[in-house]
């Protein structure tokens, strides 16, 4: 039986390398385009400032760029190295997207960024702009394949079990393309990104304005963003929303989870707006509730209830009777491929099939578990509700929060009053709190996709390799180790290039260099 | 299913491909590992420091994604190598995830600060950067050829029976020190064709050096090989589609199974001729100072030594010491019919898109950087 010790290890060392990475893929994300822009712009209308700008962030998108690289290498490798039985076992399906991923994309922005940075002056105006924009579409398609391959986990279509090769197999490559959960989860992810970006860069420019600093470009760089910010908010609320249409079992499990709706809630469902899960007793505490308006967002209807925690649990609990008899079935298909009764039973139940891994936990066959243990198993279904219900409320509260902040930021940048003290020092402030909304959607989403790592085909705890607990331990504190450091050698230089300004070399716009060594930082 | 190709043909083109992406990765990020495993040795002040990571500055990212290509093809194309190799080397595969992480990082903060301890940090962050994934990928492929310890259960779990100590056997640290020397030697070339003197010439005479001890190092393994008798075989004939899985196929120890391809496809020869050949042109191109044709010979060998591998093994990718029948090879680790054919549909539209703009970005940074352009220019990041 599996060490469950090596699985809660893996997994975090998964969760903190992942949501490591994904503090500098969103911005990533957004700058690149913002920084297309303000060269657009440049190579319009030929005023230098433009390039200022473009450089100037251009250097912290590069600060922040090469961490993004660094932590996205190690995603590429882990899957193999912690959760190998998980890449046998769906690595037709789901590898296919992370080596397009490299091939369409990864190369793409990877080796048009060094002509970013060293190419301004050996192209054309144009060419540059055109590596620009290159660069900001690479690593928009990458965030694409990506949430391909993410979204798969959530909703896996197009594939199913082969016994001759006891794994999942691609049946229907154009399903998973065109998942609704990975598109849906693309558009949400991107937009973040964009947001994250746009607050950035606000939040930048609204430190200069307080300081009276470099006003000019803040001001421009201000507009940019309030506006880039205003667009890409409203864009991350709404799709967001498309998220939570549900699809399948297990994420109507998520959503009932999110929601702590433990009883299935009639037509139209309201949404609560706040309450203390009592997940012991299975019910919520000083709950408030907005009448329709989960029905509307799960079931795009009025009509249709929204199916609760208890039932679910009760829907996973003949799925996992269902799922032994596949699983008893593909024992004598294994050492009798040909045996016809076998393969019908198979057949008729192997949608099921991944619930009976369930019990593995408790037991090495499935066909020898008690009632009991099917019940336990059942009852494993439901992700952490406390959890997944306050991470939901602090990233959805949080995504309303920046399209009131980009409503007025745009507001005042459009009657041309960047000097509104609150706001800026509102920008200020915000800067962090899109990369916290970030990750508690990251939360939201894989925590609400437990137990399983493939949702209703693989529980997680199978999907590990078979290591033993202090290999994963040094790996773990390696990593804990080396992020850290690198996390305050980044901040670090962030601050300090920030600090400089755009014009720390030489004071004045023509040729300032930012990227200058040495030219950032006053003489030591 | 009616595919246009055959699934044994796919099997054998992505087994090719497997092998073109690894010698995409050696000919290219393999100069920046060697540049960065040079350092130390061809730059003593500042500004040569400044010429020689500026060499690879701008290209070095792009190369890298040979490698996650490669990670992402393996996964793709033959998921259990994938799932087997980086869980079954798992600490190894950790200490060059550790040094991968280093080097981009290294090369973009570099140079942001004066301060020299800040500078000396990263210099032996680049260093290891490049010299420790060199070293490991080198110990990794020795492995490979040795078989490696490792067995299935009837569900295809793997269990791994070897440990870290257990990779640094005599063969294995052979073939470190080879992929050490050719990268070495690769980089050395690089250098020449980009970098001003003294880092030029510094290059040149560490490169000679490291051109011989490839030949040597890889020959010896050959010989190694011969001696030792090393090799791996599938027995009785294989029935075309036969399901990717390892219990289907019968495999054992034989003795000269790795040189067994030699004799029925004779031009495989050509593989480990290119391989030493190429070195000795990258010797002779360093000492004439034609870096052109150094580099020529740089490329050729890596590519030589690599397919060498690939031929000695077909279609092994990766045996099992510890049970044969659990060996992986090209059909029996490899992925659905469907898979490896949309897989190539993918790579023959965009891998030739790649290697256009590739070579367009190596031309627009093209000519030898110098110690007047890191001090005349204040643009040059690093």
């Amino acid at each position: 039986m599996i060490d469950m010790s090596v699985v809660d290890l893996s997994r975090w060392q998964f969760a903190l390398t992942a949501m490591y990475h994904f503090l500098f893929v969103p911005l990533t994300l957004g700058l690149s385009f913002m920084l297309a822009v303000m060269e657009s712009v440049y190579v319009m209308t030929g005023r230098q400032i433009w390039r200022d700008m473009t450089k100037f962030w251009g250097t912290l998108f590069g600060v922040n760029f090469a961490m993004g690289v660094a932590t996205g290498i190690v995603m590429e490798f882990q899957f193999g190295m912690n959760w190998a039985y998980y890449s046998h076992y769906v690595g037709d399906i789901f590898g296919a997207p992370l080596a397009i991923e490299g091939l369409m994309a990864f190369f793409l922005e990877a080796t048009l960024v060094g002509l970013f940075f060293f190419g301004w002056d050996r192209m054309s105006k144009l060419g540059h702009l055109a590596v620009t924009w290159l660069v900001a579409l690479g690593s928009n398609l990458s965030a694409l394949w990506i949430l391909i391959a993410n979204g798969w986990m959530q909703n896996p279509v197009g594939a199913e079990f082969n016994p001759a090769t006891q794994r999942m197999e691609v049946v229907d490559f154009a399903a998973v393309l065109f998942n609704p959960v990975a598109q849906a989860k693309f558009v949400h992810t991107v937009s973040a990104g964009y947001v994250t970006a746009a607050v950035f860069v606000l939040g930048v420019s609204a430190y200069y304005l307080l300081r009276k600093k470099n006003v000019g470009f803040a001001r421009r760089s201000f507009a940019v963003a309030a506006a880039f910010g205003l667009a890409s908010s409203l864009s991350v609320v709404v799709l967001g929303d498309e998220s939570g249409y549900t699809l399948t079992d297990n994420q109507r499990m998520k959503l009932a989870a999110l929601e702590a709706m433990w009883e299935t809630e009639p037509a139209p469902a309201g949404l609560a707006l706040f309450a203390i899960p009592d997940v012991e007793n299975r019910v919520n505490r000083y709950e408030i509730k907005i009448p329709w308006v989960l029905g509307l967002i799960a079931t795009r209807s009025v009509d249709q209830p929204v199916t609760g925690i208890l039932e679910l649990v009760a829907i996973a609990e003949s799925r996992i009777e269902n799922g032994i008899a596949a699983d008893t079935a593909l024992q004598v298909l294994r050492t009798d491929p040909n045996n016809a009764e076998a393969r019908e039973a198979f057949e008729l139940h192997k949608r099921d099939l991944g619930y009976a891994h369930l019990l593995r936990r408790y037991v090495d066959d499935p066909a020898d578990a008690t009632p009991q243990q099917i019940q336990q198993a059942a009852w494993d279904t439901v992700p952490n509700v406390t959890l997944l219900f306050w991470a939901f409320r602090f990233m959805a509260g949080l995504g309303f929060f920046f399209v009131g902040l980009f409503a007025v930021a745009f507001f005042m940048a459009s009657i041309r009053s960047c000097s509104f003290k609150p706001l800026l020092w509102a920008a200020v402030l915000a800067i962090p709190l899109p990369w916290i909304a970030a990750e508690f959607g990251w939360v939201l989403a894989e925590m609400g996709r437990q137990p399983w790592i493939i949702d209703g085909v693989l529980p997680t705890f199978l999907g590990v390799s078979s290591l033993d607990r202090n290999t994963v331990l040094v790996s773990l504190v390696g990593f804990v180790l080396i992020y850290s450091t690198l996390f305050i050698i980044e901040m670090g230089l962030m601050l300090r290039l920030i600090k400089a300004g755009p014009y720390a070399h030489d004071g004045h716009g023509a040729g300032a260099a930012p990227l200058a060594p040495g030219a950032a930082v006053p003489a030591e | 299913m009616d595919l246009p190709l055959d699934y044994e043909t796919l099997r054998i083109i992505w087994w090719g491909l497997l092998g073109i992406i690894l010698i995409g990765f050696a000919v290219t990020d393999g100069f920046d590992m060697g540049v960065g495993a040079l350092l130390p040795f061809v730059a003593r002040t500042d500004a040569e420091k400044r010429v020689t990571i500026t060499t690879i500055g701008p290209v070095w990212e792009g190369n890298q994604v040979w490698l996650v290509l490669g990670g992402g093809a393996i996964f793709a194309a033959f998921p259990l190598v994938y799932a087997v190799s980086f869980s079954g080397f798992y600490l190894a595969m950790f200490a060059t995830l550790f040094a991968l992480i280093l080097r981009p990082v290294a090369f973009k903060y570099r140079s942001k600060r004066n301060d020299p301890r800040w500078r000396a940090m990263w210099d032996w962050a680049l260093f290891i950067g490049g010299f420790v994934p060199a070293l490991i990928f080198g110990v990794a492929v020795g492995n490979a050829l040795q078989g490696v310890p490792f067995r299935f259960d009837d569900t295809l779990r793997m269990t791994y029976e070897g440990n870290f100590w257990g990779l640094l056997n005599p063969f294995a640290l052979l073939c470190g020190l080879t992929s050490v020397a050719m990268l070495v030697m690769h980089g050395a070339a690089w250098l020449g064709l980009k970098a001003d003197d003294p880092v030029r010439s510094r290059a040149r005479g560490i490169g000679m050096i490291a051109a011989l001890l490839s030949l040597v190092l890889f020959a010896l393994g050959g010989i190694w090989i011969m001696q030792s008798g090393m090799g791996y075989v599938i027995n009785g004939a294989i029935a075309p589609n036969t399901p990717a899985n390892p219990h289907l196929y019968d495999v054992s120890l034989q003795a000269g199974g790795w040189l067994a391809n030699y004799s029925v496809y004779p031009w495989m020869i050509a593989a480990p001729a290119i391989g030493l050949l190429g070195a000795a042109l990258a010797f002779v191109g360093l000492w004439l100072r034609s870096e052109p044709v150094a580099f020529t010979g740089s490329s050729l060998s890596a590519a030589g030594i690599i397919a060498s591998v690939g031929a000695s093994m077909y279609p092994f990718i990766l045996p099992s010491s510890l049970d044969p029948g659990s060996s992986l090879t090209a059909w029996s680790a490899s992925s659905s019919h469907l898979t490896l054919f949309i897989m190539l549909i993918v790579t023959v539209v965009f891998l030739p898109i790649v290697l256009a703009y590739t070579a367009w970005a190596f031309k627009v940074m093209w000519g030898r950087v110098t110690a007047e352009d890191i001090n005349r220019d204040p643009h040059a990041v690093y």
